[in-house]
């Protein structure tokens, strides 16, 4: 029985061998075909085009995610923040009983209905559509990075807050009794005291926002359009890494073929990316964690 | 408290020392307070906020005959989402097959017979590094393993290779909630197994499995739910978008609740816009069923407890 078990538990370290080796095998017959340096440096990508119109640089896709990411962020991490403040330090355990699950549903919607919100209700919001006295970017167009972004936002708010709560709750009784005693108050004890001895695990929230915010797909395919711009103004139409995926993989490519390729090529780009913060965000926690007795 | 919270405290208070006025003070705790509790609930907001949409959008189009139709390129007025569902629930029970036991294995074997040794510290390590994985990264994984590498087995961009990629995709979710649960046993129940003369596996399967059974399960269930609602892993593997049959065997080509939902969008018309909006109530309210079922399981789990 200790066989078949232990056989389960090394499966998983099967899939990562699968997804290494199967991105490694692909994009090194990608890089047969198209030079590394032309994939890391042009400023243009467009792989759908044939022979010399086709560039092949993912930097339009990487200023894609990070514009998206970076307004994601600019969302869920002071939101997310000050939830989490609010749920440890002000609210009373009967109201946080209510509020952590019902937050947490937010991270449950599937991320197609976020991006159908994102698509027909908020960029509509933003253009004025929907209020007619409220249009903070009447020019808007049907696809932007804006949108997506602050959707995705919404979507991360309960990684940061719970991941941050948690450490925040941590914080032991003592150091804030401490600077009551010293008269401040409330808010003072929370900014200047909690969040300060929380840190380590604020900072852990916000890595595995952006690791989030970076491997999300279909918001932005939907909402943020399929146009690789090397840009970061956040009111035009860009493509990430994921959603040039999504693109390529919802139409018929044979397998062998350089667009097949191309996919996983990006997917290696997203996955070095992503492992990269992972292993920050496991690091920071380690390194900086406060042990309290 | 250790060395460098002691500097940081100090350095926070050094730098802005206390004003004197605690009128002031207190003002600006007050918009402080208002501050935080406005973060906590506009997630809230906004929830409801897509949840009035979409139902205000998709209600008007959702009937029996919107449940129990095959999709049409051409005539949104009588196209219906039955395929995906069946596609959906097919989905949801092979998942549920493939991952429960293979989950519930790997917990039982980290938790109970694992020894500290390198290799099963890089089992675990890596199993919390899988989470981080992003959902189309598992795709690829699918698109060159299960659809193309073994495709004489599973038959292509089928539903068996679909139930497998969603497996990877949440079986470390299964870990870890299977592991809580059993790591909230005490040690007790074991040595207590022990001392009558039980082996390890008879303890396992006589008490801290069926102790564990309620957490682990919820655990599961929230997982297959974020199964159901994946969207770009089953988009990569090439899901069909416009199935005009019911899939019969693990091996048919089929398409999910979120795979019609994404295409209708993508149509652009109203019309298909709106049917993306009734596919998503669809696909709420399954999703909302079995979370509902896990909260149930987690109370009744709670009061025994």
């Amino acid at each position: 029985m200790k066989v078949v078990l232990t056989a389960c538990a090394y499966l998983s370290v099967l899939t990562t061998f699968g997804i290494v080796l199967i991105l490694i095998f692909e994009t090194l017959r990608f890089f047969g075909k198209v030079s590394i340096v032309e994939f890391l440096t042009s400023t243009a990508w467009s792989a759908s085009f044939s022979g010399a119109q086709a560039h092949y640089g993912i930097l339009p896709l990487v200023s894609g995610t990070l514009l998206t990411t970076a307004i994601a962020i600019a969302v869920a991490l002071p939101v997310g923040l000050l939830a989490a403040i609010f749920l440890s330090e002000y609210a009373s355990t009967r109201l946080r009983r209510w509020l952590k699950p019902a937050l947490e549903v937010l991270a449950g919607v599937p991320t197609v209905v976020y991006g159908y919100f994102a698509l027909t209700f908020v960029t509509p919001l933003l253009k004025g559509e929907v209020v007619p006295w409220f249009a903070p970017v009447a020019g808007l167009p049907v696809f932007n990075a804006l949108s997506a972004g602050l959707v995705m936002g919404v979507m991360i708010v309960p990684t940061v807050a719970s991941v941050s709560e948690d450490s925040i709750y941590a914080v032991p009784r003592s150091l804030r009794e401490g600077a009551y005693a010293l008269g401040a108050t409330k808010r003072e004890v929370a900014t200047r005291i909690v969040v300060p001895a929380a840190l380590s695990g604020i900072v852990a929230s916000f890595v595995l926002g952006v690791s989030r915010a970076i491997g999300e797909t279909m918001i932005v395919a939907l909402a943020a359009g399929n146009q690789a711009h090397l840009t970061f103004n956040p009111l035009v139409s860009v493509q990430t890494m994921t959603a040039y995926i999504v693109q390529v993989a919802s139409g018929d490519t044979a397998r062998g073929t350089l667009t097949y390729q191309t996919i996983f090529a990006v997917g290696a780009t997203l996955f070095v990316m992503t492992l990269i913060l992972n292993i920050i965000s496991y690091w920071f926690v380690r390194r900086y964690r406060e042990a309290y007795e | 408290m250790t060395d460098s919270s002691a500097k940081i405290a100090q350095k926070g208070a050094s730098r802005t020392d206390f004003k004197t006025s605690t009128s002031a003070r207190h003002a600006v705790d007050g918009v402080f307070a208002v501050l935080v509790f406005v973060a906590t609930i506009i997630g809230l907001i906004v929830l409801a906020g897509l949840v009035i949409d979409i139902v205000s959008d998709g209600l008007p189009r959702l009937s029996w005959q919107f449940i129990t139709s095959y999709p049409s390129q051409i005539l949104p007025q009588t196209a219906g989402i039955y395929p995906a569902l069946i596609g959906s629930l097919w989905l949801l029970v092979l998942t549920g097959l493939i991952s429960v036991p293979l989950g519930i294995g790997a917990a039982i074997y980290l938790e109970e017979y694992a020894t500290d040794t390198w290799l099963n510290r890089i089992v675990e390590v890596n199993i919390s590094n899988l989470a981080g994985v992003p959902s189309i990264i598992y795709g690829l994984l699918g698109l060159g393993i299960f659809v193309n590498l073994l495709a004489p087995i599973t038959g292509g961009k089928s539903i068996i290779s679909g139930a497998a990629t969603l497996s990877l995709l949440i079986l470390p979710v299964i870990i870890i909630a299977t592991r809580e649960a059993l790591k909230a046993i005490p040690d007790s129940v074991r040595e207590g197994g022990f001392a009558l003369g039980a082996t390890r596996w008879e303890v396992i399967r006589s008490h801290l499995l069926p102790m564990a059974l309620p957490g682990a399960l919820t655990g599961t269930i929230l997982a297959l739910s974020r199964a159901i609602g994946e969207t770009a892993p089953l988009i990569v593997i090439g899901a069909a978008t416009y199935i005009n049959f019911t899939p019969a065997s693990p091996r048919d080509d089929f398409t999910a609740l979120p795979i019609q939902i994404f295409f209708w969008i993508e149509q652009a018309q109203p019309e298909f816009v709106q049917l993306a909006a009734a596919g998503i109530v669809v696909l709420m309210v399954v999703l909302l069923l079995s979370n509902s079922a896990a909260i149930v399981l987690r109370n009744r789990y709670q009061r025994r407890a």
